[in-house]
């Protein structure tokens, strides 16, 4: 844990305004120059259940939510009783006291901060939500920052409606100057800095990251963890001259999706697991058509609805066997929030040098989560490569001199000349079924196996030259290393961390995270990881999906793995932990649990508010006949 | 090689692959009728895009000449959505059997028609699954025996002219390939339309369906313009939508006078003009302006 962190916790049931709280509270301090990555634990309800909010701020730009809290605001008695015992020593709990009192004592250290809201705030009585805002304002005054950052954010929030800002802007200094009479500031001070940040979750960067690389159509299907790249698009769709479409099912979206990329639009639809598998027959029809599309598959916890708003790296098996039959591929999982923004681009340029799918596997930690940016590294223009394309015909509208144009060409590189629709003198039909280099069917044609392999050759050979355009994962640290953990994707943020603190305690480790899975940089990874002295995957799944693709690319079978598939993601700790517990007991495999009582659900619902009504109806049930 | 000034002749439109069809298959004149269509309404074949799913009538943009999409089972019609709002100005023609369009399609057609995108969709329906040898299909009879139904078809024949009108879809037709003419000028006035037009045709499957043979379509169609049958009034549309037995009308069973908007005038992400035609790069300004947004 850094020293300039600050970790705030929010807690409620969904409808208690968790998220608005949070988001408030986020761009207050990022706007006085503080870092913040944020991470949600919430449920799939609209109303009820337990909402729990991470917030890691800091003037050093944190890669996770870290794996502690400092500062509670607890919204109902539910997450005052979860969470009361997580707070370390220096650390403050803040509540609304004509509502919640602490059910035990808070550990050894950690101050009350009851509000008495409705002496704070006369709004209270009619909009019970404004116990946040005076919270939110209480917090920030303990952090050591000043009223500002939050003063702006309420007024541009609210730019439309001058008397909530003013109820808001009331509410807000009256917690804040009631904190800085009554209680004690955190132990952990924030200083503010000049630094500019943009505070965006992993959806909004994916989303206008591909906006920027010159995505021009985008349709999809609502689902969690990732309709926020919808809701994204179809804001601003109109101003971006983008096509934005929702439609009935994810059948139709990859369909729809690559009907637009076949006419030469850059063409993106982005969905979880389930939708995944509606889409995979079409997938492979972009493979056959060697259309460009990137799908961004943005993972949940499965398996089959699973557990929709937890998140998992659980779906590598299904990237690589989405459709039937061989055709290349491309696979990348961004390793950040901040990598979703640059992935669409080098998605589309891949895809279109390459003409096939290109599968982004994000997931609902990063996604979901806020994180800030500095803005100037969002501030870039892309380099975009569109391939061998075809939008014009030289010379008129009359066929080219000469020869035919053969939209499979066989060429050396497998890459075939693209000619869209529309361009006069490139007439042919693009099938689904196996077809010749100028497109006609050759799949009723009485075993012509000769063509069949040219052509099935002709599309595998694309791949040949892919890595050329991906960098090669590189080690962080030593090659003699005691330890080399290895991720992919979005473990990035917590493994550096945890790297940071193993070397810092003695343990010297080194690092690989692995961006490009599809294809597989065999050379480079083997001559990391042969000479590794012990090998620990770390990944958030059951199975070890990544540590069998390892083996199966460069026959290393890791020494140890680390999984974690219980729909939180990792903690610094928690790989900290694991680490030490495999070298000391030479176990090969830690399954990670959050274990902390927080975490866990001692009743049916998850949440004490409405337990004795519960109680009630289970022990009725269980009484009925049907369950005896 | 027709120029944009030359008219344009039947042999502009016909592929070097000939149709491979079982002699005598009611996709022929679906075929036919086409050709004709397309020669008489003067678009290049580049500036038509023919997408079709998986079937026996399916096979059909390999045999015209234009461009051409063989896309997979069931999806030609999202397929052909996202190419038409890529390039709204191309002419998008869809064509399927009853087991792609009205089976395993059947949502993406209804969805299609309720969002009114400009493309004109031409079923050969022949009742049957014709490329899978002879199985029950949407549209076959109830009762009707098939391999799969050996002992008749329990289910309720799918009625797609009434499901059209009730999706919205503002161009309903029913034609019969035994009537190429007759379909030519269906083909001619759905293009036409300014919005999802439907052509639904009895083209007979003589190998896997002895039932309904051109003889029996022969028996019991009658062409609705030979009536007092009003195209624009809904409900008339409804009534002719449902008549099936003895009789069974052909022609054009409605036209909204009317139209809505087709969806690609509508959509804002193109109002600029056709989406493939637009600069892809977004300007500094713009961008700063989006990033903005977020602090």
């Amino acid at each position: 844990m850094n020293e300039s962190d600050v970790v705030v916790g929010i807690g409620g049931a969904a409808g208690d305004g968790v998220a608005s709280a949070g988001n408030t509270l986020a761009l207050s301090v990022a706007r006085q120059g503080q870092a913040v990555y944020a991470y949600n634990a919430y449920q799939s309800v609209i109303r009820g259940g337990h909402s729990w909010l991470r917030l890691r701020i800091s003037a050093r730009k944190p890669l996770n939510h870290g794996d502690q809290v400092d500062a509670l605001i607890a919204l109902n008695q539910d997450t005052l009783d979860r969470h009361l015992q997580e707070l370390v020593a220096g650390g403050v709990a803040l509540y609304n006291s004509t509502k919640l009192q602490p059910s035990y004592e808070p550990p050894k250290g950690v101050q009350l901060c009851p509000l008495p809201v409705p002496d704070l705030t006369p709004a209270y009585k009619d909009l019970p939500v404004m116990q946040n805002t005076v919270a939110v304002g209480a917090v920030i005054g303990l952090m050591g920052l000043d009223f500002r950052g939050l003063e702006s954010v309420l007024e541009s929030t609210f730019a439309k409606k001058p008397h909530v800002v003013k109820v808001n802007m009331e509410a807000a200094k009256a917690g804040f100057d009631y904190a800085a009479a009554h209680f004690t500031p955190l132990l952990r001070q924030l200083q503010p800095t000049s630094q500019k940040w943009a505070m965006v979750t992993g959806n909004e960067l994916m989303a206008m990251g591909a906006a920027f690389a010159g995505c021009k159509f985008y349709c999809a299907y609502p689902m969690s963890p990732a309709t926020h790249i919808l809701e994204w698009f179809a804001g601003h769709g109109k101003e971006l001259g983008v096509c934005v479409r929702q439609v009935e099912d994810e059948i139709s979206v990859m369909n729809m999706t690559i009907g637009a990329g076949h006419m030469g639009a850059r063409s993106m639809c982005a969905t979880s697991g389930g939708g995944l598998a509606l889409m995979t027959e079409a997938i492979g029809l972009a493979g056959m058509l060697e259309t460009p599309v990137v799908v961004v598959n943005v993972m949940r916890a499965g398996p089959s609805t699973g557990v929709p708003t937890k998140t998992e790296q659980g779906d590598l098996n299904q990237a690589f066997g989405a459709s039937q039959g061989d055709f290349p591929r491309i696979i990348i999982a961004p390793l950040s929030m901040t990598d979703c923004f640059t992935a669409p681009a080098l998605a589309f340029n891949v895809a279109d040098r390459y003409q096939c799918p290109v599968i982004l596997l994000a997931d609902l930690l990063m996604c979901e989560g806020n994180e800030t940016v500095d803005p100037a590294l969002l501030d870039v223009e892309f380099q975009i490569d569109r391939g061998q394309l075809i939008t014009t015909a030289p010379g008129g509208s009359g066929a080219a001199a000469g020869e035919p144009y053969l939209r499979y060409k066989d060429t050396e590189s497998g890459i075939s000349p693209r000619a869209v629709p529309g361009v006069p003198g490139h007439l042919h039909v693009a099938a689904s079924d196996e077809h010749d280099e100028d497109g006609v069917l050759i799949s009723d044609v009485y075993t012509d196996t000769v063509r069949r392999k040219k052509m099935a050759d002709k599309r595998s050979r694309k791949m040949a030259t892919v890595l050329e355009h991906l960098p090669a994962p590189t080690l962080e640290g030593s090659l003699d290393a005691e330890v080399t953990l290895v991720g992919w994707g979005s473990t990035w943020g917590v493994l550096v961390e945890a790297v940071e603190q193993l070397n810092r305690e003695g343990i010297s480790t080194s690092h690989l995270q692995i961006k490009f899975l599809v294809p597989f940089h065999v050379t480079e990874v083997s001559a990391i990881l042969g000479k590794s002295r012990r090998v620990i995957v770390v990944e958030n799944n059951q199975s070890g999906q990544f540590a069998r693709h390892l083996r199966a690319e460069t026959g290393i079978s890791a020494h140890g793995h680390i999984r974690k598939y219980d729909g939180e993601p990792f903690e610094p700790k928690h790989i900290v932990g694991a680490v030490k517990e495999l070298l000391a007991n030479g176990t090969e495999l830690i399954e990670v649990l959050s274990t902390e009582r927080g975490w866990q659900t001692e009743h049916p619902t998850g949440t004490s508010g409405d337990w004795a009504g519960r109680r009630v109806a289970a022990a009725a049930v269980g009484a009925s006949p049907l369950t005896t | 090689m027709a120029t944009a000034t030359a008219v344009l002749e039947l042999k502009d439109f016909k592929a070097d692959v000939p149709a491979d069809w079982c002699p005598g298959c009611g996709d022929f004149g679906v075929l036919n009728g086409l050709f004709h269509a397309c020669a008489e309404l003067g678009r290049q074949p580049h500036e038509i895009l023919v997408v079709s799913g998986i079937g026996c009538s399916s096979n059909l943009p390999g045999f015209f000449r234009s461009y051409g999409v063989h896309s997979l089972h069931g999806r030609a019609l999202p397929f052909a959505t996202g190419a038409k709002l890529a390039n709204h100005g191309m002419t998008v023609i869809v064509t399927g059997g009853d087991g792609d369009g009205y089976g395993i399609g059947l949502n993406h057609f209804i969805q299609a028609m309720r969002r009114n995108i400009d493309i004109t969709y031409i079923v050969m329906d022949n009742e049957t699954y014709g490329l899978t040898t002879g199985q029950v299909s949407p549209t076959s009879e109830t009762g009707m025996v098939t391999k799969t139904t050996p002992h008749g078809n329990l289910e309720q024949m799918l009625n797609p002219m009434a499901l059209a009108l009730a999706s919205g879809c503002g161009y309903v037709a029913r034609g019969f390939s035994g009537q190429p003419k007759h379909l030519l000028k269906l083909y001619t006035e759905a293009i036409q339309y300014p919005g999802f037009a439907l052509v639904d045709v009895f083209s007979p499957c003589v190998t896997f369906n002895k039932h309904n043979t051109y003889e029996w379509f022969r028996k019991r169609v009658y062409r609705l313009e030979d009536t007092p049958h009003d195209p624009t009034d809904f409900h008339a549309a409804m009534d002719a939508a449902l008549t099936w037995g003895e009789k069974i009308p052909i022609g054009l069973i409605y036209r909204n006078g009317n139209p809505r908007s087709s969806l690609h005038l509508q959509d804002p992400g193109l109002q600029a003009g056709v989406l493939v035609h637009q600069p892809v790069a977004v300007g500094r300004e713009q961008r700063q302006k989006l990033v903005a947004e977020f602090m």
